[in-house]
Parts: structure tokens; C-alpha cells; sequence
């Protein structure tokens, strides 16, 4: 029964033909940034998270996510974009990067956009917060642009500090 | 439709696995001179359920094997067989191979097929030779369930070799003897070998060609004897109609006989002959029919004999179920989500006025206790006793002390001790080294042993026990100890940076580096150097640690503490500022607010807290873990006085908050080990409380300790 269950899942997120690829477009300050739509696994309001001593500050803490110990990133922290204010609008976006669950604190969540490859352009050498080796590229529809963040990458890097280090 | 036989396959490997073992564990424990009917039953239950199994997924060579085996096991428990410490070795023999054959098949890995040949020989040989011993002890105690009557009629023969012939054939089972006038003879002879071996001893003398056996029916009981034995012995399966009277009446004396057949019974010749004439025709029409009923009531009896046994063989097999840990593990996430829920509704009626809620605050104080129940069940699916890994040892330890030719008494304590699953599976090769370690380096030879004024078998003890939230594995032996002059040297030539007045604990850390053996000579059980470096690695990646500790001539203890993840664990809360954080219980000793007075500062670098006249240090968690607290003076908080490794220390906190049990979550599998932190778990109110890693705090608080005093 839980292959089904699984089976149904997994044939949930294969809904993304190649027409174009789908993202989740947030902001943080005034930048408008796209994360692949697959690594979302719920979109929650903040919630009271526990501190972690002795850890970097845009790491809020850990809170519980029906069960399971989630760490709670700050990205507006990490990257210096907009104020960190906490209120009932104050969003999270839970993550699944391959099998571990983060939660990312953004300043709003805006819409899903469908991108279709002639609409990515590749992102230039400099002029954005992140590092361009997280960047995918550069989204365009309409009037908007959006930064596309490879957020696999991005939360696996060793600045985030979020997993260990193997060698370890 | 194609059914997918691998699934089976998978099961028939793990019973057949478990079926081994059991039959392992039921030897090393049977009684050689008195062996337990019941186990012996439950041993041949295991070596046939295993037979038909292999028979039906067709693993034809496991097949064989088990049937030898079982064939034996059956005349034993039968009790046509004594059995004896030889038997005992060559079942234990045989279900390696087994085992090895079975991985053959599982796993692919090369079978030894000379083993398994030597071992079936063994066997059948065994079961050969078993007959003259055997039979002994069928006559004189049990019910002769299996032994036939057969009458052998031989040609004319000299007297001596009808001698010769008695004393053989009384070899097989009781004989009786009739001689005829001419030289001719009949033998009756009850005996459990079959006609065959009957020939085999005959045609020594006898041309096999003028050799008569007929078989008459068992004589299975004596009630039998007495009601239809009377036919019994009399049914010649060949025998012509002329003879059928003869089978009728073999042992007496018809009075109308002819000549030729009084020269056959010449003996006991006081049947009347009415009776005769009577009898006569009732034998010559009823043997055919009173033939095929007397079959059937022999087999009534047994049958009634194989329920009798029933009750006691059925409760064993359906005394567990198999289910995929998948599914377990679902069970204890879920359960654990309830005990969360649970604790909430407890948390949220608790503010509630007793008086007006009564009937609700009942209802959930017994929510709480069942939920609590449900919860250990739940956890105590994946948790399996130690029994689990000591039972293999006692083999191991038999053979390897046989094998180095010491004496090992072997003794395990807490072997109901629980340990997850998951560990339990990882433990059980260090483990395995470590005895294997203390059997062949630790334990001396008995000689040696006397020589030393100690008793001439040496004591290799397993325990575990729980120990706040950890288990603690010890395996311990009473041999020399490690010999420290001998490590020190050793590790000097390999050029390890050693100083010659490190500590014991120190020195005897050395023999876990890669390539390390202070053994004189290699042997093939240990002193290669390679294995204690690989137990360390294995038990630091269970998240665990390993201590020795030994006196020289005494013994040597090597204790493994793991920690028991997936464990509930009885935590104390506790806060400092606005954050709370889990102690486990097992870690504190009590918690006091101490007098100004017992706080005493050492050079400014630290602080020591009198408690009953021992100094213990002062560990300020707020500045270690950073926090704004309420109190900075630690006679306005608490202090919680804390245990661990025989250390003590004094952990200032604001205030306690209570008592509890905690589900512990890891904190690694989403995010990344915390310095100070063990893991996390839920509150009731459904946040998150970081549990203190209470072992480390005090380490590395030593540490700190150390320094001050040194600087």
C-alpha cells in the first residue's frame, strides 16, 4: 500500500512535461527569484522556532514539522535582502533536497511560472547576491525577470552549513 | 500469470536462518546424557521444516543434507539411539554447512562441497552405525515402534554356522531359533534393520537364492501383542496358502501336521487338534482381510501419539509473524506523532478548572496512560534482547577453546537487556572480534593458569545493561590483562609517538591503531593486527565508544557504550532564559540551589560548588550555549549535579521545569551535529527541545577545567 502511496507522489511531481520547466517565484527585498517547483514540499507561515546555540544567525533554529526536526534558514539573513521582520506573513518554504527537509524564511511567495528553455538566458558573470555558480539562470516572462536559483546546490553548499561535510 | 518466487525465496532463507539457529541454540544446550524429549522434538522440527522448504523451492543439496540429518535426529528422539557428544558435534557441523550452503544459494558465495560431502558421511555413518547400540536400548526401555518380525528360512546348514548365524543375526535384534531334523532352521527375529541386512549377514554362509524372509507385521505396542498380535507375526507377504497355515501357527505345533511340517515345528506340540481344525480356515480367509485392519490400528496408535505432541509443536511456529521494518517504523513515527497530539490536549486541559471538567480531565488522563502504553508496545517492536547476538557465542567460544585447547567457561548477564533492530545487527561483529580477542590473547592456557593460582578454566563474560541513555556492552575476561610494557614497546617500534608515563587509559587506546597486535605469533584466530582498529571505526560509526579497562594478571574488560537511538528516553526539562532544554535522567544525580558560601571561584578561571563536602566544577550553561539567563549568580538558580564516566559536575540552570518521557529525534538527518547537543525532541506544545549531550559537556568542560589548572 505504501508503494502507491509513493508511486502516486512521485507521478505527481512527472506532471512537468517538456513544454517547459515550472518555478516557484519568491522575493526577497525587491529581487524576484524562481526555484525549481519539484524541490517544494509545502509552503508554511513562520512559526516560534528553537534556537540552536552556537550557530551562524541566518540560521533561525529548528522547528517541528509534523514529527520530524526542520532547521529553519533565514534567507533574507543570509543575503542581506529585505528586513527580517517576523509577522503572520512571514513565509517559509520547506524544502526536500534530496531526502533532507529545510525550511527557507522568504519575503513573500508570488506565483508558479512556467518557463520554456528560450525563455532562460544565461546568467551573467556577476551583479546578483548569489554566487552565480547557484544560478541556473535568468528567467523573462513578460515584464518580469527572475533570478532561477539552483537551490539544490545552494543548500547543499558548504556556506550554508546546513550538512556536514562527509570527511567529517 | 507468473508468480514471483523470489519473495518466497526470502522467506524460506530467513526461516530457514532462524531455523538454524534455533537448532544451534537448542544443541549447545541439550543434555548429552539426558537429553529433553521436547528438545530434541523441537531440533528435528527445525531440520525438517528446512527439508521441505529446500525440497520445495527445489535446493535439492540442502534437501539431502537435512534428511540425513533428520533420519538420525529421528532414530534418536525415538530413542532407538543414545545419544552422545559425537552426535552433538556432527549436528553442529552439519548445520554450518547448511548455513553456508544456504548463503551459497542466498548470496551467492562459494560452498565448500568437500565439507558438505565429509559431513553427510559423517552423518550416514552415523546413522549406520547405529543400529547395534540403538537396538540395545530399544529392547530394553522403549516401545520397538519401528521393528519389524521377520522370518528367515534357511536351507539345510552345518550347526556350527546355525551358531554362527544365531550370534549375528541376535546382533540385529532378539532372535528365536527353530532347527529342523534335516539341519534346516527358522529364524524369528524382531528387529528394527530391514530384510536386507538380514541377507547381508546370511549370505556370508547361505546362497542368497535359498533364502526365505518373509516379514510379519510390527508388533508396535503391547496391548497389540496381547489383541491382534495374534495375527500379527503369522502374515508371510509370500508365503504360499500351505504355508500361510504354517505363518498361522509358526511357533506351535499342529498336531495334523504333515511330516515335512513337523520337521519345521517340532516343538511345543500340545495344540489340540480341534482347535487347529477351527482356527484352520478362520486364518487361511481372515489373514487377507484382519491384514489390512491391523495396519490401520498400528497407525491409529501413533497418530494418537503425534496429537498428543501436537499442542506443544503448534504454539512455537505461530508465536511470531513477519512483517517488513518499513512498516514498523511507519507504526512508531505515527505513534509518536499521537504522543505528541496527546501531550498537547494534556497541556491545553491542564489550565482548565478541575471542578467544572471533570469528566474530561479523566478522559484524558487516561488518554495519556494508554497512549503511553501503546507507545512502549509500539517501540518494543524494533527493539530485540541481546539473546538476540549472545546466543551465537556460546558455539564460538566452545569451538575456538577446543580449537586452542583452553578451557572457557562462558557466562552472559542481561542478555534481556533491549537494543534497536539496527544496532543489534551492527554490534555483532565487533562483538564477535572482541571474544574471539579475549579467548585466544586474553585467557591463558589452563597450565599457565594453575601456575598463577588461578582455577584452571578461565570465566569470558558478556553483559549489557542500560545505562542512562545508553547501552553498555562489556565483554570481560579474567585472563593476563594487557601487558603495558609490551604495547609500549610494540608501538615505539612501529614509531608511534608514545611517552613512557602516559596513562593506563592511554596506553591501552594504542592497540585500536591500524596494524597493532602484540601477539608473539599469528594464529589463525587473531594477532594479525588488523580488527581492533576496525571494531573502534565500526562502534564510532554506531556513535558509540569503546573503554578498556585491565590489571595485569587479572583480566581485562572492554566496554562498549552505544546510544540508544530511537529510544524513548526519560529526560528532565529544564530552563535557562527563555529556552528549555532535556537532560536525560539517567545523567543527573539530584539538583540543589546552592549556599553563597559553597561557591568558590578558582584563580578567576572557574568555579567550584561544594556539595557535601566534594568539589565539583560549575558548568554556566547560558555561557556556553550563548543565552540571555535570568540568574548569572548560581545561588539564585539551580544547580543540577550531573554523572557520567564516574565524573561529576555541577550544571547551573534557572529553573527546573519537570519530569518526562521524550521521543528522541535526530537533529543530523536534516540538519548537522550541534557541539553540546545529543538531539532534539518535541514538547508537548509542539515546539522543539534540544536534548544536551550531557557525556560531552562534561568532557569537554574538563577539558577547560584541566587547562586552568595546568596554565
Amino acid at each position: 500500500m505504501s508503494d502507491n502511496l509513493s508511486k502516486n507522489i512521485s507521478g505527481f511531481g512527472e506532471k512537468a512535461d517538456s513544454s517547459g520547466n515550472e518555478f516557484l517565484a519568491f522575493t526577497l527585498g525587491k529581487e524576484e527569484y524562481g526555484i525549481d517547483i519539484l524541490k517544494v514540499q509545502e509552503i508554511r507561515g513562520y512559526e516560534a522556532v528553537t534556537r540552536i546555540a552556537n550557530s551562524p544567525d541566518f540560521i533561525k533554529g529548528v522547528v517541528n514539522l509534523r514529527g520530524i526536526i526542520v532547521p529553519i534558514v533565514d534567507m533574507r539573513i543570509k543575503f542581506q535582502l529585505g528586513e527580517p521582520t517576523y509577522d503572520q506573513f512571514t513565509v517559509v518554504i520547506i524544502l526536500n533536497i534530496s531526502g533532507r527537509v529545510v525550511g527557507m524564511v522568504v519575503d513573500s511567495v508570488s506565483d508558479v511560472i512556467t518557463l520554456l528553455p528560450e525563455q532562460i538566458k544565461p546568467a551573467p558573470e556577476m551583479g546578483t547576491t548569489f554566487d552565480s555558480d547557484y544560478l541556473i539562470g535568468l528567467g523573462t516572462l513578460d515584464e518580469r525577470m527572475l533570478i532561477l536559483v539552483d537551490i539544490d546546490k545552494l543548500m547543499s553548499s558548504a556556506d550554508m552549513g546546513l550538512i556536514e561535510k562527509l570527511a567529517a | 500469470m507468473t508468480i514471483d518466487m523470489s519473495q518466497f525465496f526470502q522467506v524460506f532463507f530467513d526461516e530457514a536462518e532462524e531455523g538454524l539457529a534455533e537448532m544451534e541454540k537448542l544443541l549447545l544446550a541439550v543434555n548429552v546424557s539426558d537429553p529433553d524429549d521436547e528438545e530434541l522434538n523441537a531440533v528435528f522440527r527445525a531440520a525438517h521444516s528446512i527439508k521441505g522448504g529446500s525440497a520445495t523451492f527445489g535446493l535439492t543439496d540442502l534437501t539431502e543434507i537435512t534428511h540425513v540429518l533428520e533420519s538420525l535426529l529421528d532414530r534418536i528422539r525415538q530413542g532407538q539411539m543414545a545419544l552422545t557428544s559425537e552426535h552433538v558435534d556432527a549436528f553442529l557441523a552439519a548445520k554450518d554447512i547448511l548455513k553456508s550452503m544456504l548463503d551459497g544459494h542466498r548470496h551467492g558465495t562459494t560452498v565448500d562441497l568437500d565439507a558438505v560431502g565429509s559431513v553427510r558421511m559423517l552423518l550416514q555413518s552415523f546413522s549406520e552405525g547405529s543400529a547395534k547400540a540403538g537396538v540395545a536400548v530399544a529392547r530394553s526401555e522403549l516401545a520397538p515402534e519401528l521393528i519389524s518380525r521377520y522370518r528367515v528360512e534357511l536351507p539345510q546348514l552345518a550347526a556350527r554356522d546355525i551358531e554362527a548365524l544365531e550370534q549375528e543375526l541376535g546382533l540385529l535384534g532378539s532372535t528365536q531359533k527353530m532347527v529342523g531334523e534335516d539341519g534346516s532352521c527358522v529364524f524369528v527375529i524382531d528387529t528394527a534393520k530391514s530384510a536386507d541386512s538380514i541377507v547381508e549377514i546370511c549370505s556370508f554362509l547361505v546362497n542368497t537364492d535359498d533364502l526365505k524372509i518373509s516379514q510379519a507385521q510390527a508388533t508396535s505396542s503391547r496391548e497389540e501383542q496381547q489383541g491382534y498380535g495374534f495375527f500379527a507375526p503369522f502374515v508371510p507377504q509370500d508365503a504360499t496358502d500351505e504355508e500361510r497355515g504354517y505363518g498361522f501357527f509358526a511357533p506351535f505345533v499342529p498336531a495334523n501336521a504333515t511330516d515335512r511340517e513337523r520337521g519345521y515345528g517340532f516343538f511345543e506340540p500340545f495344540v489340540p487338534q480341534g482347535d487347529i481344525e477351527q482356527a484352520k480356515p478362520v486364518s487361511a480367509d481372515q489373514i487377507e482381510t484382519e491384514d489390512g485392519p491391523a495396519l490401520p490400528i498400528a497407525e491409529v496408535a501413533s497418530e494418537k501419539k503425534a496429537k498428543g505432541d501436537k499442542p506443544a509443536t503448534a504454539v512455537p511456529e505461530s508465536s511470531s509473524i513477519r512483517v517488513g521494518i518499513e512498516k514498523v517504523d511507519q507504526l512508531i513515527n505515527l505513534v509518536g506523532e499521537l504522543v505528541i497530539t496527546q501531550a498537547m490536549i494534556e497541556q491545553r486541559t491542564g489550565s482548565l478548572d478541575p471542578m467544572l471538567h471533570e469528566h474530561l480531565l479523566n478522559s484524558v488522563s487516561q488518554l495519556t496512560r494508554n497512549t503511553r502504553d501503546l507507545q512502549e508496545s509500539v517501540m518494543s517492536i524494533r527493539m530485540m534482547p541481546m539473546d538476540y547476538v549472545f546466543s551465537r557465542f556460546p558455539r564460538m567460544v566452545r569451538d575456538l577453546a577446543a580449537k586452542l585447547g583452553k578451557r572457557v567457561e562462558f557466562v552472559t548477564h542481561g542478555a534481556a537487556t533491549e537494543l534497536d533492530k539496527g544496532l543489534i545487527e551492527r554490534i555483532v561483529d565487533p562483538l564477535t572480534h572482541l571474544v574471539r580477542n579475549s579467548i585466544d590473547h586474553g585467557i591463558e592456557l589452563p597450565d599457565a593458569r594453575l601456575a598463577t593460582g588461578k582455577t584452571d578454566y578461565g570465566t569470558l563474560s558478556l553483559s549489557a545493561e542500560h545505562q542512562g541513555g545508553n547501552i553498555i556492552i562489556e565483554v570481560t575476561d579474567d585472563g593476563g590483562g594487557l601487558n603495558r610494557e609490551r604495547i609500549l614497546s610494540k608501538a615505539k617500534q612501529q614509531g608511534m609517538a608514545v611517552s613512557d608515563n602516559a596513562s593506563d587509559g592511554d596506553v591501552w587506546q594504542l592497540i585500536f591503531e591500524p596494524g597493532f597486535s602484540t601477539a608473539e605469533r599469528v594464529t589463525d584466530v587473531s594477532g594479525r593486527g588488523v580488527g581492533m582498529d576496525v571494531v573502534k571505526r565500526n562502534i564510532l560509526a554506531m556513535g558509540g565508544a569503546v573503554d578498556i579497562r585491565s590489571m595485569k594478571g587479572l583480566g581485562t574488560t572492554i566496554s562498549i557504550s552505544l546510544p540508544l537511538t530511537l529510544a524513548i528516553l526519560d529526560g528532565m526539562s529544564i530552563r535557562i532564559g527563555h529556552e528549555i532544554y532535556i537532560l536525560p535522567l539517567g545523567y543527573v544525580v539530584e539538583s540543589l540551589q546552592p549556599a553563597t558560601q559553597d561557591i568558590k571561584d578558582i584563580s578567576g578561571q572557574g568555579t567550584v560548588i561544594k556539595v557535601r563536602g566534594e568539589y565539583l566544577p560549575l558548568i554556566p550553561l547560558y555561557q556556553i550555549f550563548n543565552i540571555a539567563p535570568t540568574f548569572t549568580d548560581p545561588s539564585q538558580g539551580l544547580i543540577v549535579i550531573l554523572e557520567s564516566d564516574g565524573k561529576k559536575a555541577a550544571l547551573f540552570v534557572d529553573d527546573l521545569i519537570g519530569q518526562q518521557q521524550i521521543v528522541v529525534k535526530n537533529l543530523e538527518s536534516n540538519y548537522r551535529k550541534v557541539a553540546g547537543i545529543s538531539g532534539a525532541t518535541i514538547l508537548g506544545d509542539g515546539g522543539v527541545a534540544l536534548i544536551i549531550d550531557v557525556a560531552a559537556l562534561l568532557r569537554s568542560s574538563r577539558q577547560l577545567s584541566d587547562e586552568s589548572v595546568f596554565s
